[in-house]
Order: C-alpha cells, then sequence, then structure tokens
C-alpha cells in the first residue's frame, strides 16, 4: 500500500511543477530580464564603471576589451556605462506612456460603455479620430511642435497612444454591465461611480493588464525610434535610440550601435514574455493554444 | 447591404472631414514657430522680417480664416506651398512618395506571402520544430527595433559579407530609365532596362527585409493563433468524419474562416507599413515619404505637415473602409451587427 501510495504523492507535484515550468518558463525568463534592467537602471550610477558623458577623445572608438567591455563611442564614452544610464529614461518613458495612457483611456472608455446614448456616441468619435491617424507620423510632428525632449516626446507620445485602452475598456464594460451584479448593485443603491469604478472596472481589468504588459514593449520600441530620429532627449543625455542614431554609419565600429539596440530587443522581448505569460494565466482557453 | 454600404462611406466622408480639422488645429497651435524654424537667428531677431515673413505665408489672419482656406484649397488639390522647399506641397509629395510605395508594397507582399504560410504551418504542425521558427521569427520580428535591425542588416551583409549593395535605390553610377511611375521596378521594366533592373531589385532586398520584419511577425502570429481556433471548430471535425484529405481541410474549411482576423491584419499592415517606413528610409538614405515627412516635421513646416498627415488619414481611412467591406464579403454575419 505505501509503496504505491509514496510514487504517487512524488509524481504528482513534480509532474505539476514540470508543467508549470513548461507553461511559464518563457514568462519567468521575461520577469527576470525586467527585474534585471528595473535593477540596473536604479543602480546605474553604483554599477557603471564610467561617467556616462565623460569625454575621452584619446580613447574613441575602441573595441570591446577589460577597459571597456563593450568599448567606446566616437566620443572615447563608455558604451556599457551609457548603456546602463539609458535604461532609465527607456523604462520611465515606457512606464509614463502606458500607465497614464491606460488609466484616461479607460476611464474614458468606461463611462462611454456605461453610459451609453450621445455620450458614448461623442466619445467614441474622438476615440476614431485619433485612431485614424497613423500613430508614429502624428507623434513625429507632435513632437517636433512641442521641441525636443524626453517630457515632449512622452507628450506627443500619450496623445496619440490613449485611444486604444479607450476601445478596449468600452467592449470590456459593455459585456460587464449586462452582468447581473450590477443590477443587483443597483437595487442595494450603490450610485453610478461606485458601481462603474469598483465593481465593473475591477472586473473587466484582466485583459487591460495583459494589453498593458505586451504595450510597455512597443511604448519603449517608439520612444527609441523618436529618439533614434532625434526627437526624444537632448544629446548628451545616454539614450538606447540615440545610440543606436550616433553609431549607425560606424559599420566597422559595430559595438556602437550594436549593444544598445540589443538592450532596446532584450526589454522588448521580456515584456512581450510576460504579457503572454499574464494572458495565459488569466485566459485557460487561450492557455490550451 | 445597400444600407450599410452608404452608411459608411458617409462616416468616412465626415471623418476625413474631420480629420483636416484636427491637423489645422494641431498645427497651428502647436507651440513651434515656424517664423522662428526658417528664418536664421539674424533674420528672425528683426521683428520687421518676421512680420513680413507671417504676412507672406498668411500666419498673421485669425485661425477661422486660415483654416477655411486651407479646406478650399484641398477641394481643389492645393495644399500651399511648402516653407522648406518653396514649391507646391503636391510636388514633393508625388517626388517622393514612388519610392516609398515600391518599398512598402514589396514589404507587403513578403510578409504576407511568407506570413500566412508559416503562420498555416505553425498551426497545423503544431509544437513542431516549424512551429518553433514561426515563433522566433515573429517574435523577432515584434521586439527588435526597426532602425537597429536595419543597421545590423547593413553592418552584416554590406560591410562585412559583402553580398548586398549599400544603401540607396540603386548604384550612383547607375543610368536611370525615364521617370514614368516614380516606382524604379516598373519603370526599368517599361523601359527594358534590365541591368538596371536588377540594381534596383538588389537594392530593395535590405531594406523591405528590414521594414516587413515587424508586420511579417504579426501576421505569421494572428495566423497561427487563427488558425489554432478555427482548427478547432466543429466543422473541421465534421470534415475529417466525412473523411476528406487533411490539406483538403485545413486550405478549403480552416482557412478561410481563419483568413478575418489576418484580412483586418494585412489593411492596417498595409497603412503602418506607408507611414511606418521613416526608420528604414533613415538608416538606408531612401528618398521616400518618410524622410520627407521627417524633414518637414523637423522644420516645422506647416503646409508640407498638413498635407501629408491629411493624405495618410485618407489612406488609413480607405483602408479601414476596404477592411470593413472584405469582412461584410468574408463573413456576412458582419453586417447584421
Amino acid at each position: 500500500m505505501t509503496a504505491i501510495a509514496i510514487p504517487q504523492t512524488v509524481v504528482v507535484p513534480a509532474s505539476a511543477r514540470r508543467r508549470w515550468l513548461r507553461r511559464y518558463a518563457l514568462a519567468v525568463a521575461g520577469g527576470a530580464v525586467i527585474v534585471f534592467w528595473f535593477a540596473v537602471a536604479l543602480f546605474a550610477p553604483v554599477i557603471s564603471p564610467y561617467n556616462p558623458e565623460f569625454v575621452d577623445i584619446a580613447s574613441r572608438l575602441q573595441p570591446p576589451s577589460h577597459a571597456h567591455w563593450l568599448g567606446t563611442d566616437a566620443l572615447g564614452r563608455d558604451v556599457l556605462s551609457r548603456v546602463f544610464y539609458g535604461s532609465r529614461i527607456s523604462l520611465i518613458a515606457g512606464f509614463s506612456v502606458v500607465v497614464i495612457s491606460a488609466v484616461f483611456g479607460t476611464v474614458l472608455g468606461a463611462i462611454a460603455a456605461y453610459a451609453r446614448g450621445r455620450v458614448e456616441e461623442l466619445l467614441m468619435r474622438v476615440t476614431d479620430l485619433v485612431l485614424c491617424f497613423p500613430p508614429i507620423i502624428l507623434a513625429m510632428a507632435i513632437a517636433a511642435a512641442l521641441g525636443i525632449g524626453t517630457t515632449n516626446t512622452i507628450i506627443a507620445m500619450l496623445i496619440v497612444w490613449w485611444p486604444k485602452y479607450a476601445r478596449l475598456a468600452r467592449s470590456l464594460v459593455l459585456v460587464q454591465r449586462a452582468q447581473e451584479y450590477v443590477e443587483a448593485a443597483h437595487v442595494l443603491g450603490f450610485g453610478h461611480g461606485h458601481i462603474l469604478f469598483r465593481h465593473v472596472v475591477p472586473n473587466a481589468v484582466g485583459p487591460l493588464i495583459v494589453m498593458v504588459t505586451l504595450d510597455l514593449g512597443n511604448a519603449i520600441l517608439v520612444f527609441a525610434g523618436l529618439s533614434f530620429l532625434g526627437l526624444g532627449v537632448v544629446p548628451p543625455t545616454p539614450e538606447w535610440g540615440a545610440m543606436v542614431a550616433e553609431g549607425r554609419e560606424l559599420v566597422q565600429q559595430w559595438w556602437v550601435a550594436t549593444f544598445p539596440g540589443l538592450a532596446i530587443l532584450s526589454v522588448v522581448m521580456g515584456f512581450n514574455f510576460v504579457g503572454d505569460g499574464i494572458r495565459d494565466w488569466l485566459d485557460p482557453h487561450a492557455r490550451r493554444r | 447591404m445597400l444600407r450599410y454600404l452608404t452608411n459608411r462611406v458617409v462616416t468616412a466622408f465626415v471623418m476625413v472631414l474631420l480629420a483636416t480639422l484636427v491637423i489645422f488645429l494641431i498645427a497651428n497651435t502647436a507651440p513651434g514657430d515656424p517664423a522662428l524654424a526658417q528664418l536664421g537667428d539674424l533674420a528672425a531677431s528683426n521683428p520687421e522680417y518676421v512680420k513680413a515673413f507671417r504676412a507672406k505665408w498668411g500666419l498673421d489672419l485669425p485661425l477661422w480664416e486660415r483654416y477655411w482656406i486651407f479646406l478650399k484649397g484641398v477641394a481643389h488639390g492645393d495644399f500651399g506651398i511648402s516653407i522648406m522647399s518653396q514649391r507646391p506641397v503636391l510636388d514633393d509629395i508625388r517626388d517622393f512618395a514612388p519610392a516609398t510605395i515600391e518599398l512598402a508594397t514589396i514589404a507587403f507582399l513578403l510578409s504576407i506571402l511568407v506570413g500566412i504560410p508559416l503562420g498555416i504551418l505553425a498551426a497545423v504542425k503544431r509544437d513542431s520544430w516549424i512551429d518553433h521558427v514561426a515563433r522566433f521569427v515573429s517574435l523577432i520580428g515584434v521586439s527588435a527595433p526597426t532602425f537597429w535591425l536595419a543597421f545590423i542588416m547593413l553592418a552584416v551583409f554590406y560591410g562585412w559579407l559583402e553580398i548586398a549593395p549599400g544603401p540607396g535605390r540603386v548604384d550612383p553610377i547607375a543610368l536611370l530609365p525615364p521617370k514614368v511611375t516614380g516606382m524604379l521596378l516598373i519603370d526599368c521594366i517599361l523601359a527594358g532596362d534590365w541591368e538596371t533592373l536588377r540594381d534596383a531589385a538588389a537594392h530593395l532586398v535590405l531594406p523591405a527585409t528590414v521594414l516587413a520584419a515587424a508586420t511579417l511577425g504579426l501576421i505569421t502570429r494572428t495566423t497561427r493563433a487563427s488558425m489554432l481556433e478555427s482548427l478547432s471548430q466543429d466543422y473541421v471535425r465534421v470534415a475529417r468524419a466525412k473523411g476528406l484529405s487533411e490539406w483538403k481541410i485545413v486550405l478549403g474549411h480552416a482557412l478561410p474562416n481563419a483568413l478575418i482576423p489576418v484580412v483586418t491584419l494585412g489593411g492596417l499592415a498595409y497603412a503602418s507599413l506607408l507611414t511606418g517606413a521613416v526608420m528604414t528610409e533613415t538608416v538606408f538614405s531612401w528618398p521616400g515619404l518618410g524622410r520627407y515627412t521627417f524633414r518637414s516635421a523637423v522644420a516645422v513646416d506647416f503646409p508640407a505637415i498638413m498635407a501629408i498627415t491629411f493624405i495618410v488619414a485618407v489612406v488609413y481611412i480607405a483602408i479601414n473602409f476596404l477592411v470593413d467591406m472584405s469582412y461584410a464579403f468574408l463573413d456576412p454575419r458582419a453586417v447584421k451587427r
């Protein structure tokens, strides 16, 4: 009896763990990459071997070596230190764009779906209107009009970023408001604001979180792209997109542009993995795929 | 169906009209000052010059009057004179657009012709090596920054292996065919100039691949997910029970239904390829609309910015319209909703 019982108790959790690992290995790896970059951003002054803006013309364009692990750029600045410091702006820009526009878009979309009628019509037409402009071109025009600078670029991105959240939130709330618990809350005498933001929105928040996670990588990509074009940061500031731009003609000195690009790639991949993982976790139907 | 159609046409038209208003307001209320951006520092410090400049470009008129003038011009296909190039904006766009259309179309075909079959194979042979390849391709495609991918491709295939030509549309010494469409491939064929055709085609390979990467990734991913969904439907089980061959089931029954989300995505992808070429064009020195837009944006060249955003918005709305129509065609249930 015990001889049969023991393998059972051992085998079941082990296979469950293996299945869990198989399912979420990528998400865990992605999470680790993101934690890594957060730590780097936080401790950049401590772990950077050099001052990221220190110009040393004598040792310009040196290949990766013991002194400079990732080499030096055209002004002799240490690429590794600049990559470390660059994580700060990328993460800040990505998070501020996505979080602010997610909150703003969700509030608008939720109000539209909950109110229905004219309010919904008006809010959704405004959303459609912003959506009918290609985001990059609109952001580019706004960023150029506002003037170069990190804050201005973030503002430009915010203007084009929120509509997709409004759309998603609206469709999610439309489903929720037909549920019985909403009616029950009405009968109990709760106010509209209370029902919408304390009952309906929390129930609809899952897909929004998935979208936010997947979108963080996207926002970091677009911000880096605008920086690459010269619209993101004011020059000596270390930023990944701007660093690729500085190195883009240095084909022989490949390290100048390659490493900041790899940094962007890893962060974006990390957020994509985590987003996919959260989706699998929240949606058992998608899990099987 | 007819009512649905007219409804959609009217909506599209109103959207276009509203789009002009938005563009106009953004361009004219943004804090950037074209007078200061265009005039040199010396001229900008002289109030006389600045005033004359404003009067010349109509910047001193009230806002609604400028909007009316803009709208009247648009109705006649006149977008005004570019402040930067001093030429009619439409002429500028006509010069730059063909290069971008050519590049974006090739990239679009590439991502459709590779992405859809790859997505289907990945779904049918799930968890096999081809599925893993498809996932990897789509992951890199969505995650890699376009401008960086462009650099890597140039560094590897042009700088290091020397098997691909460098930036630009053709070799600097190549003789260009007479300009008909502005699209080099077509112009070369029309002129029967096979040598330049080969050169132009070779120059297209790297930028088109780079530009296609992101859309290729998205299309592969969407096709795969959508095929898996439709392969698990009851009608597929019925087809299997009838004893149809596996490929008949996949291509004849599962695929048509799985294509609906791919069509939406494809339409949007083509629109974004036309506009998203900025980065690729920058790295490959491609003389297209993306570069032109970027230069106008930096120079705060209002007429040019307004014209481009307007045209692009119209293209967007038109493509969305076509996508909706193809929905109605692929899935008649969409009309009733």
